[in-house]
């Protein structure tokens, strides 16, 4: 009885972290269609809600990879899991709070590993799976992506440019749609995944599930529905420092930069890197702007986030550690019950303060007003 | 290939990266570029009379038609267009297929 609560507390907990998930990264598939105004804003949630969703049941493959690859699966409890899910989704909920585009994949793996070392020690972890599968790739991905999108950006202009103005971006405009149709397809077959083997990883330990399970559907169609819900909530704060904070996009651009977020993201899932589709956007969206002559890159909203990026895994990792300590100290199920009501009291307090300084799909393309905090109030905020 | 860095895998990520993530919007620019080419009357924007210029403009009052009015660049742009929704295609039927 008392391991069925747990587990649903569980299940619970991690659509909680896919949702966080979903509208953490709207912004990565959707901010450039929404600065240029490819896309109306409501409408670009609502079309990569529903690609996300298509995407999640596209490909399985990244499924469960995510833990097993990382820790000695033989070490992972249904606690251990759940802390590290509060780890992650405390992450995500103060990056977007502050508007940081970070990775809502480290944030989870942050969390996981940093429970695991707090429940079975450092030996739990496989640390070279951590560098080589997901240290390294994140930081290669950026440059990558950004490799391709200056190039893709310097082939458009030139090859375009004795197409009239009006022309060009209505053209590329339509183009916009397509490429960002892929980025949001190509987010929802890996990072839906993620949570998917996530929750089977607990069902295994909990001896629901013989080992070696694939996910059930029940686990498929749920995961996949609250990343597609998340994602048509629409993280407006993260959308805006991607769309209106880093360049100013015009349309040709916008379409390089999606163009080589899906290809860099589909390619490296290919291989089994599970990615973040957030480094990759980033990379590109820098890519645009390197790529075009004038194009004015703001460097110090770039760094703002790559600092967040290195801190994304040890921060995830403590509170997951912390998180699983409390539980452990507490016990049994009071221990769980306590680790959700204090996540749920964090969460909460967060989405009340960003209230303050609500950034909406009304007032998402305002102009950006320099090096304030993305926290501080837009000119236009809605209430 | 070294133990760190699974280097065949990522220089194949650079390089059909590059093919796909660069080359395809390009191949769209070269596409847009031939339907935007100007035919023998129709010059002027939103003087167009082509089925095509009416596709592309839908409604958007005060932009310049996408569509030239040139038929064989209609044709070349249909051409570019088509590879480029193929390649897509393609690239999907590889991700379901490798499940």
């Amino acid at each position: 009885m008392t391991k069925d609560i747990i587990i649903a507390l569980l299940v619970v907990v991690a659509l909680g972290f896919d949702f966080t998930n979903g509208f953490h990264d709207t912004g990565n598939a959707m901010a450039t269609s929404i600065a240029t105004g490819a896309l109306g804003p409501r409408v670009a949630v609502a079309l990569s809600g529903v690609l996300n969703l298509v995407g999640a049941f596209l490909s399985l493959s990244v499924a469960a990879t995510i833990a097993s690859g990382l820790v000695q699966t033989g070490k992972v409890t249904v606690t251990v899991v759940l802390a590290g899910l509060c780890g992650g989704i405390i992450w995500n909920l103060l990056t977007w709070y502050f508007g940081i585009p970070s990775s809502s994949s480290h944030a989870l793996i942050g969390g996981v590993v940093g429970s695991t070392i707090a429940a079975a020690g450092f030996g739990a972890v496989k640390w070279k799976g951590l560098f080589s599968k997901v240290i390294i790739p994140a930081g290669l991905s950026p440059i990558i992506a950004a490799l391709v999108a200056a190039t893709g950006t310097w082939l458009i202009y030139r090859l375009s440019r004795n197409i009239s103005g009006g022309a060009r971006k209505h053209g590329f405009r339509v183009g916009q749609i397509g490429s960002a149709s892929l980025v949001s397809l190509a987010h929802g077959t890996n990072d839906a995944q993620k949570t998917m083997g996530v929750i089977t990883l607990a069902l295994i330990a909990n001896g629901s599930l013989p080992s070696g399970s694939k996910a059930p559907f029940w686990v498929i169609l749920s995961c996949a529905l609250a990343i597609s819900l998340g994602t048509y909530i629409g993280g407006w704060r993260v959308i805006r420092t991607l769309g209106k904070g880093l360049v100013e996009i015009e349309s040709p651009q916008g379409m390089a930069a999606e163009s080589s977020s899906a290809a860099i993201i589909l390619l490296s899932s290919h291989f089994g890197y599970s990615l973040s589709t957030t480094h990759v956007a980033t990379g590109s969206i820098l890519g645009v702007g390197i790529g075009k002559k004038g194009a004015e890159v703001r460097w110090n909203v770039a760094g703002r986030m790559a600092t967040a990026w290195l801190f994304t895994l040890p921060i995830a990792a403590l509170v997951g550690a912390g998180a699983y300590a409390l539980a452990h100290v507490i016990g049994g199920l009071g221990g769980v019950i306590v680790d959700v009501v204090i996540l749920i009291a964090i969460a909460a307090t967060i989405f009340v303060r960003s209230r303050k300084t609500a950034v909406s799909a009304k007032n998402v393309n305002d102009e950006w007003t320099g090096g304030a905090a993305p926290s501080k109030p837009e000119p236009a905020a809605v209430a | 290939m070294n133990d760190w860095i699974n280097l065949s895998a990522l220089w194949q990520i650079v390089v059909v990266g590059l093919l796909a993530g660069a080359g395809l919007p390009a191949l769209f620019a070269v596409g847009l570029r031939f339907l935007n080419m100007p035919g023998h009357q129709v010059a002027t924007a939103g003087a167009g009379g082509g089925a095509g210029a009416h596709h592309e403009v839908r409604g958007h009052a005060g932009e310049e038609t996408v569509y030239g009015g040139n038929p064989v660049g209609l044709v070349v742009a249909c051409v570019c267009f088509a590879i480029i929704l193929a390649a897509i295609g393609y690239g999907i039927y590889l991700i379901v297929a490798g499940t």
